[in-house]
């Protein structure tokens, strides 16, 4: 529907969001979009550091066979924190607590989301849930693994697993209640003359991840509730003392933990498909296919869970079902890769920083990628599940997809949100180091799984060192090269040059408006006529 | 505005009571098997009549009945593939 | 959703109700799935042990589970003639209806208050001296421990629903919604219907399994 948006009060002076109040309460109690994605940047930021010390301690850790440094129980508790830290508290808000929340009513022409102070709540519920999972994970033994399987958790682990699980219900509302404000907002408030097929397709790839977040996450929610109710009352339907089935845990768990998944790449899959035109100066090929298959990968990412359960005792029938679904949605991902691949075809391409971490991610993810029909391969993951060669293959969805796409839009939007310029030479420093760190850490996990080396286990078999300490060594230099932007970027916060309106000369309403922009992101409400890219060479 | 409820809200009322007594009755009177089954389906029907009257998506957008059947469609995904486990897990047990 | 005045994000109050309007469906969509989760790992264990979990719920005081379903039923139909009444201007009406559903509401919760000092009495809360002996065992131990969790959870959302209808319907009557602006009084009314739908589903498979005479 289109709307005739009244102009309510004559054009605001171009105040930047950042300097309209400076208090303390200004920031905490904003209904602004822009400052509720500084505040979720911030914390998530927190949390990745978190999350990567634990990281830090497992390849450390790793380096000999016998396991040095922590002993076996604390060992469980560090992978455990690695992974819950880093999905919920990190991955799954990443970029759409940020960049979504900060880009999305710039990209759509509106003022703020739908329901302002509803995502004002969203970052209190985050914030409480950071912090009553990293007092449970850290007070208490914790060591299922971020999975939480029964009968462990309810049987045997310890009490502050409870609190665990609550901090992780909490967090399941801030997600639900984020991803609801996305799809009201794209549904209802696009400016006039913005229909679905003028969209980016970075708000096309917010829709399809909030879709996850609003339709997963309560099942989520409710299976966590479940083991809690199980520990303290004795519940038992996952119990098989009293006749219940630890797998069903599995399939409620896996009903959200896949989809999940995919919130943790669709919008990173949103920023490479606005970076590549830019920095190609060319149109996205094949708008419509890109776009869908968001969507397609959203619904067919509900239907393949039980590829987590191929050995876990599920049936054998089933586990077919699953197999050949998860082959059909590795489909609309490989159709993004060949559209981003045809954009840059016959491109005028620039090696900016935000480039090459775009680049690094086409690659990265397609590894990851491939490598992902390999474990949907019933026969071959009978072999390599619950081994390093499932560790590599999310993690180069995971870290050399998502977060190489969260680095990219770091780099891209800097400018937008800041209102500065960043060293660009460094920049470029830190995107190739990562790439090459990244993969010296999780290339050679592929070969130590496909060897055989089980995952979540504290100490190896001796032959399997050399590789260790490969990856090992990977993930210095990874650890260093993510230091590297806090260092230029922070730089930039304080002395960096003023940024323009459109510095990258890029097409798209964020970047009509000035860096950074007012309050009320736009003097007058923007009307669309053109569709979302208009570089110089056409795509398709 | 005259103090009676609008009319169709009374026929979907009392339909409701309708369905709900025979839901009731039919638990009775069926073997269990059959009953759920039936129960379900009365059920289901009751809440269409909410869904459709009471909550007034009768006469709204398609984007609202979309909405609407979006948990519940999802929610047979849950039920479905889940099932597929069990009905299969024992019935075709490999030998 | 305001208080009144139109939100600097929408450019008209239309717009800002119809945005309303989708949010609050887009909820009820996620409540479905959260609730529906628990209906479903109910579900399945049930199918794991019909022969038990059927004879445990012979035990429900259907009676009582009845009256509720009666109750809850009427006052749906009383908080859409509410809902209606406040849309055609018809404030006192309407606010007067919505303290009605709010008090069948309450009357809901006092039965059910009633039914679980029963069954409280009755030792079917799980555990050692649980009452009913299965012929499977420990199923209608589970049974139970599934009833608590899902009339619990239920009664949560409905006793929240009261609040809230009280809150609105003062407001009501208190003439702060017009024909044009009113949009709390229709979220209020959804969220109640929504609570109504489960407790229709939770009725048949919690208080009608193995009646079979």
């Amino acid at each position: 529907m289109t709307v005739a948006f009244a102009d309510l009060e004559p054009p605001v002076v171009a105040e930047s969001y950042l300097s309209d109040g400076t208090s303390l309460r200004s920031w905490l109690l904003t209904h602004d979009h822009k400052r509720i994605a500084i505040l979720y940047m911030i914390s998530i930021t927190v949390f990745f550091f978190v999350g990567g010390a634990a990281a830090a301690m497992i390849r450390l850790h790793l380096m000999t066979p016998a396991g040095a440094l922590l002993d076996p129980e604390t060992y469980n508790r560090v992978f455990t924190l690695h992974g819950v830290v880093m999905v919920w508290l990190f991955l799954v808000p990443s970029i759409p607590t940020t960049f979504g929340n900060f880009l999305l009513p710039l990209m759509l022409g509106a003022r703020d989301l739908a329901f302002p102070r509803l995502n004002l709540l969203s970052w209190y519920l985050f914030v409480a849930s950071g912090a009553i999972v990293l007092g449970g994970l850290i007070s208490g033994s914790v060591d299922t693994g971020w999975t939480f399987y029964e009968p462990l958790s309810s049987g045997y682990a310890s009490g502050a697993l409870v609190v665990v699980l609550f901090g992780i219900f909490v967090n399941g509302f801030s997600s639900i209640l984020t991803g609801l404000n996305f799809v009201v907002t794209i549904h209802r408030l696009r400016a006039p003359g913005l229909t679905w097929y003028r969209m980016p397709v970075f708000c096309w790839s917010t829709y399809a991840t909030s879709l996850i977040l609003m339709l997963a996450t309560p099942v989520l929610a409710i299976t966590l509730l479940l083991v809690i109710a199980e520990r303290l009352w004795g519940v038992g339907v996952f119990d098989p003392a009293h006749g219940g089935d630890p797998i069903l845990f599995q399939h409620m768990f896996w009903f959200y933990s896949h989809p999940a998944v995919y919130i943790m790449i669709l919008p990173g899959m949103g920023v490479i498909s606005e970076i590549i035109p830019a920095f190609a100066r060319k149109n996205l090929f094949g708008y419509k296919f890109v776009v869908w298959s968001s969507i397609a990968i959203a619904a067919v990412g509900f239907i393949v869970w039980g590829h987590h359960m191929f050995i876990a005792g599920e049936s054998v029938y089933a586990a077919l079902v699953f197999s050949f679904l998860s082959f059909v949605v590795a489909v609309p991902s490989a159709i993004k890769v060949f559209n981003w691949t045809a954009t840059l075809h016959k491109g005028t391409i620039s090696f900016d920083s935000p480039m090459l971490y775009a680049l690094g991610f086409v690659l990265l993810f397609t590894i990851g990628g491939l490598t992902g029909l390999f474990v949907a391969t019933l026969a071959f993951d009978v072999h390599v599940t619950a081994t390093y060669f499932v560790v590599a293959h999310f993690h180069y969805i995971m870290v050399g997809g998502m977060v190489s796409a969260y680095f990219a839009a770091l780099h891209y939007w800097w400018p937008k949100i800041t209102g500065r310029l960043y060293a660009e030479a460094w920049a470029r420093f830190a995107a190739i180091l990562i790439f090459f760190g990244f993969n010296l850490t999780f290339f050679p996990q592929f070969i130590l799984g496909y060897l055989g080396m089980p995952r979540r286990y504290h100490a190896y078999a001796p032959e399997f060192q050399v590789w260790n300490v490969l990856s090992s060594a990977g993930s210095s230099i990874l650890a260093v090269a993510y230091l590297l932007p806090a260092f230029y970027l922070g730089w930039s916060l304080l002395r960096g040059a003023r940024a323009p309106a459109n510095p990258w000369q890029a097409t798209g309403l964020e970047w009509q408006t000035v860096s950074p922009p007012p309050t009320r992101n736009f003097a007058r409400t923007p009307v669309v006529t053109q569709p979302p890219y208009q570089y110089p060479r056409t795509g398709s | 505005m005259t103090r009676a409820p609008p009319r169709r809200l009374t026929v979907a009322g009392l339909a409701l009571l309708g369905l709900f007594g025979a839901n009731v009755g039919l638990a009775f009177l069926l073997p269990t098997a059959a009953s759920l089954a039936v129960n379900l389906g009365i059920g289901a029907a009751m809440a269409a009549v909410l869904l459709v009257v009471f909550m007034e998506l009768g006469g709204r957008l398609t984007l609202y009945w979309i909405f609407a059947g979006a948990g519940f469609f999802w929610l047979a995904l849950l039920f479905g593939l889940t099932a597929s486990d069990y009905l299969t897990r024992f019935t075709f047990a490999p030998s | 959703m305001s208080a009144g005045p139109l939100q600097m994000q929408y450019a008209d109050l239309a717009q800002q109700r119809d945005t309303a309007e989708l949010g609050i469906w887009a909820f009820l969509a996620t409540e479905v799935l959260f609730l529906g989760g628990l209906f479903a790992a109910y579900s399945f264990y049930r199918y794991l042990h019909p022969y038990g979990v059927a004879e445990a719920a012979r035990h429900t005081y259907i009676a009582i589970g009845a009256t509720n379903s009666v109750i809850l039923l009427a006052s749906s139909f009383v908080m859409s003639w509410a809902a209606l009444a406040v849309q055609g201007g018809a404030m006192r009406l309407g606010g007067r209806l919505m303290m009605l559903v709010a008090g069948l509401g309450v009357l809901f919760v006092v039965l059910k208050g009633v039914e679980y000092a029963g069954e409280l009495s009755e030792h079917l809360w799980p555990g050692p001296s649980f009452a009913i002996a299965t012929d499977e065992p420990r199923v209608g131990e589970v049974f139970y421990a599934m009833y608590w969790l899902l009339t619990g959870v239920h009664a949560l959302h409905l006793m929240i629903g009261v609040i809230a209808v009280v809150v609105i319907g003062r407001r009501v009557l208190r003439g702060a919604f017009s024909r044009d602006y009113h949009v709390p009084v229709r979220v209020v009314s959804l969220y109640w219907h929504f609570v109504d739908v489960v407790w229709i589903f939770l009725f048949v498979i919690i208080y009608l399994p193995g009646r079979h005479l």
